[in-house]
């Protein structure tokens, strides 16, 4: 699609946003994937619709501000680049244009304020636990509040686990076979620390080193996702320091962060040149845990009372579309005797979490919770495995309604020998 | 006219009527985006009365309008029409009715192609009318346009699957045209509405034919040193008796891009690759298997994969159903051509086709259902050169005549749209093309059903052949 966007009017920080809007053909081959046109059926929210809007309002032809609603809508799951075949990088277009459109927008005091809250606490664990304190006491009054400070409310867990504190290094078991940094997250942090735990142990089992730089912080994916770009970047910068360079991978339990971690060569496009090498490299170390383990050699724990559970696996789009990551967790999982790997339908529809979607758009969030909720309980599963803390929450939470809810894990955990009642 | 908007809202609430900028633009072109045209209003709605209440009152004022599912027409048959409203099918998507005893679904028009088969599979039941953007095209879209695809070849277009309609016409009258049997009384209206390209009205609920699925495969990819051969292969084929569900062939450029999209693991070397799948009782299938596997020893193939998984057919055939899209990577413009010619004259088409894209200097890359002789060139441009686009169409209308002075069609499957208005005198006569007027007048009177596409409307001025299209010079539709 030709377009009449000047690179020089948007400037070296979001020139690269003009390739992916002249690689779409508009062939709509995107449509059936994307959560939004799905449950909405119009085109303003699907992603061609919204390559289209971009590009209108990128030329002059529209106001960002009436476009906002559509382009707050996405989920930014990215589907659309799995099923796209003309390879266009909907994600390269859809977080700088979020920046770009930030610096422009007014926003209302209460959306101000609600942004403010999300990007001050969910980043920073200790803050984090105490504001889910704070949110348990509201939770009966949640119904009444403005719907998004609502949803906050209501998705905050009522009782978050014991603060856990983790050395600084965990050498390997036997032959060291290599040496990593692991990214402890923030939210995941203060919800399940025994995600981190977990991917200490089947690391270590496995002949690896890990390191968890004590100073490290949030890795800035929220804040990326939702335009927030300047925090986003101050967050980057403060990990660039934190963690080693003598480390053979940085290693993330979590889809979102590690998926936002690829994506700093985008987020410093633009800056000094110094920053952007150190982004470009920090970033190409990245590495999920699962891919990272896959590529290296895993050997199954031995627990071989363990009974035969049937694990239905979820695709974390900022695993499965973002990082194209699904055939690695999966061969994982099978590698463990007495797991049997089960598929949902609709793999490819994101469940709704998406960041702090949930919280600012919680009827779209709500129906889509339900859906996957819905896909992977037709499974029949004793469990349910994902690789993101958000997705795990999600569904968590919407299961709850299930006739039989069943445990929802991190793919890790079963790498370390989870099984029911342990 | 502010009444016919202010009876318009009395019909949708603001959340299913757009009439603001950032709902309408997403809706200026569909699939074909050199053309854009911005419709007045885009109405969303969710019951066959709302529809015909909208029809009623579009011919009341005589307000042009054209029906939409997934905006994924090659030729421009969705595009909005100036002054015009869209009417929006997407959430009339229900799959109505589904009798695996009698293999037939009734559907509503916004249901997607593969949705159907999706819906029949428990039955063991499929709807087998397959165009290559059936993950995403609506059945309401298939229907206007007669859709192909690649397996046609043995089972027929789409009209050779609709057995009965609900129509609302032009004037927002509601009738049934077929009925539910196989077999009908009274003239073939069903046969008339199949391939009307929405100047008739709008199908609110379809009878489909559906189809039991083969009881086996056998997928051949074979891989040739010319286009010419791998034509020469399918006349070999064909010769040989066999009827196989499809044959596909992919040239060298459109195999590179296939292969980029979905990893395949197509030939990349190959200059052209053709693709043979026998479908159907696993005797038969074993059968025309031994069959074919002789004659194709004896075409000269380079190298012949048998696929040996549903996976690896079904990845096969993902990458020849995403060709079309994935030419973008090796060009974000390119106009995609639907043109047919006699089987027996495919390999002298192709040798024609590779000159004027050498004499034009402009790639042409090519995808097409082989077994029925229907070409789909694409040509690749470059849409920032001044007359990147005038080059281009200029090669399409050479190939187009050519795929008539062969004895063939204008259009396969695409149907014409806007963009092949102007080669319809080429193909029809004066005559003919009264007597198909003749017809839709008398069902659209005031031609506000898609006006401006397939037929020369009344008000359409002389149809030319070179430079900008006559709907441009009319006003009718501008370019992005």
């Amino acid at each position: 699609m030709i377009s009449q966007i000047s690179k020089d009017k948007l400037g070296p920080k979001y020139a690269s946003m003009k390739e992916p809007i002249e690689a779409c053909v508009h062939c709509g081959f995107c449509l059936p994937t994307c959560p939004t046109y799905s449950t909405m059926g119009d085109e303003m929210n699907s992603p061609r619709g919204r390559i289209f809007l971009m590009k209108e309002t990128l030329e002059g032809k529209i106001d960002p501000s009436e476009i906002d609603p559509f382009i707050d809508n996405c989920l930014g799951c990215l589907a659309c680049v799995t099923s796209c075949p003309s390879g266009v990088e909907y994600g390269e277009l859809i977080s700088p244009y979020r920046s770009w459109s930030e610096e422009q927008r007014k926003r209302g005091t209460l959306e101000k304020l609600q942004r403010f809250a999300l990007l001050k606490t969910i980043p920073c664990p200790d803050r984090f636990r105490a504001a889910s304190k704070i949110a348990s006491v509201f939770k009966p009054v949640a119904p009444y509040l403005p719907k998004s400070f609502g949803a906050m409310i209501e998705l905050a867990p009522s009782q978050l686990p014991e603060k856990q504190e983790f050395d600084p290094i965990y050498p390997a078991n036997g032959t060291r076979r290599g040496r990593v940094a692991l990214l402890i997250g923030c939210a995941q942090q203060a919800l399940a620390p025994k995600i981190n735990q977990a991917a200490i142990n089947v690391l270590t089992r496995n002949g690896i080193e890990v390191v968890v730089p004590e100073s490290q912080g949030c890795c800035g994916s929220l804040a990326m996702h939702i335009g927030a770009s300047k925090e986003a970047q101050a967050a980057a910068k403060k990990n660039f320091e934190a963690f080693p360079d003598d480390v053979d991978a940085i290693i993330s339990t979590a889809a979102g962060c590690g998926s936002g971690m690829k994506e700093y060569g985008t987020l410093f496009a633009g800056a000094d040149e110094e920053i952007a090498d150190q982004a470009k490299a920090y970033s190409a170390k990245v590495q999920d845990v699962c891919a990272y383990l896959d590529a290296v050699g895993f050997a199954p724990p031995e627990n071989s009372e363990a009974p035969p559970i049937k694990v239905a696996y979820h695709d974390a789009c900022h695993l499965a579309h973002a990082q194209k990551i699904r055939s690695a967790p999966r061969k994982l999982l099978q590698s463990v005797p007495g797991i049997e790997l089960l598929e949902p339908a609709e793999w490819e529809i994101c469940c709704g979490s998406a960041g702090s979607y949930n919280i600012e758009h919680p009827d779209t969030a709500k129906e889509l919770g339900k859906r996957k909720v819905k896909n992977l309980m037709a499974t029949n599963p004793d469990v349910i495995a994902t690789g993101n803390i958000g997705c795990l929450t999600q569904i968590e939470f919407h299961s709850k309604d299930s006739e039989k809810p069943v445990p929802v894990v991190h793919t890790v955990e079963l790498l370390d020998g989870w099984s029911p009642g342990r | 006219m502010s009444d016919f908007y202010s009876k318009l809202r009395s019909i949708f609430p603001p959340d299913r009527l757009y009439e603001d900028a950032a709902r309408v633009t997403p809706y200026v072109s569909d699939g074909l985006t050199v053309f854009r045209e911005e419709p007045k209003a885009v109405v969303m709605p969710i019951s066959n009365e709302e529809v015909a209440d909208t029809l009623k009152l579009c011919h009341e004022f005589e307000i042009p309008f054209v029906a939409r599912g997934s905006g994924t027409s090659l030729s421009g048959g969705s595009l909005p029409i100036r002054d015009g409203i869209v009417i929006s099918l997407n959430r009339l998507n229900q799959i109505l009715d589904l009798d695996p005893d009698n293999r037939t679904a009734r559907v509503q028009p916004g249901v997607i192609n593969s949705e159907i088969s999706a819906a029949a599979a428990d039955h063991g039941l499929y709807f087998a009318p397959d165009p290559s953007s059936q993950t995403v095209c609506t059945i309401g879209g298939n229907l206007a346009f007669n859709s192909g695809g690649a397996h046609c070849l043995k089972y027929g277009m789409t009209s050779n699957h609709i057995l009965g309609l609900t129509v609302a016409l032009p004037d927002g009258t509601v009738a049934e045209l077929g009925n539910d049997s196989l077999e009908n009384a009274g003239p073939d209206c069903v046969g008339l509405f199949v391939g009307s390209e929405g100047l008739l009205g709008i199908a609110l609920e379809i009878q489909v034919r559906l189809m039991p699925v083969p009881e086996s495969f056998q997928t051949i990819l074979a891989s040739y040193d010319s286009l010419e051969a791998a034509g020469d292969a399918v006349a070999a084929v064909v010769a040989s008796g066999i009827l196989p569900g499809a044959m596909e062939i992919m040239d060298r450029l459109a195999i590179e891009a296939a292969e980029a999209a979905v990893s395949a693991g197509y030939p990349e070397d190959a200059e052209a690759c053709l693709i043979v799948e026998l479908d159907g009782e696993t005797a038969a299938v074993d059968a025309d298997f031994q069959a074919l596997s002789t004659t194709m020893e004896q075409t000269g193939a380079k190298e012949v994969r048998v696929a040996q998984s549903t996976e690896e057919r079904l990845l096969i055939w993902k990458g020849r159903k995403s060709a079309f899209s994935a030419v973008g990577r090796l060009s974000p413009d390119y106009i995609v051509q639907d043109g047919v010619v006699p089987r027996s004259k495919l390999g002298q088409a192709l040798k024609d086709i590779s000159r004027f894209s050498s004499e034009a200097g402009l790639r042409v890359a090519n995808v097409f259902h082989a077994g029925d002789g229907n070409l789909h060139p694409l040509i690749l441009f470059d849409a920032t050169e001044a007359d990147g686009l005038e080059k281009a169409e200029a090669l399409a209308g050479r190939i187009l005549r050519l795929c008539l002075e062969l004895g063939g069609s204008i259009t396969g499957e695409h149907g014409v749209g806007v963009e092949k208005l102007e080669y319809m005198p080429d193909m029809f006569s004066p005559t003919d093309l009264d007597a198909f007027n003749r017809i839709r007048r008398a069902i659209d009177p005031k031609e506000i059903s898609n006006r401006g596409k397939m037929l020369p409307s009344k008000e359409a001025p002389a149809l030319s052949s070179q430079g900008p299209h006559p709907l441009e010079k009319a006003g009718v539709i501008s370019r992005m």
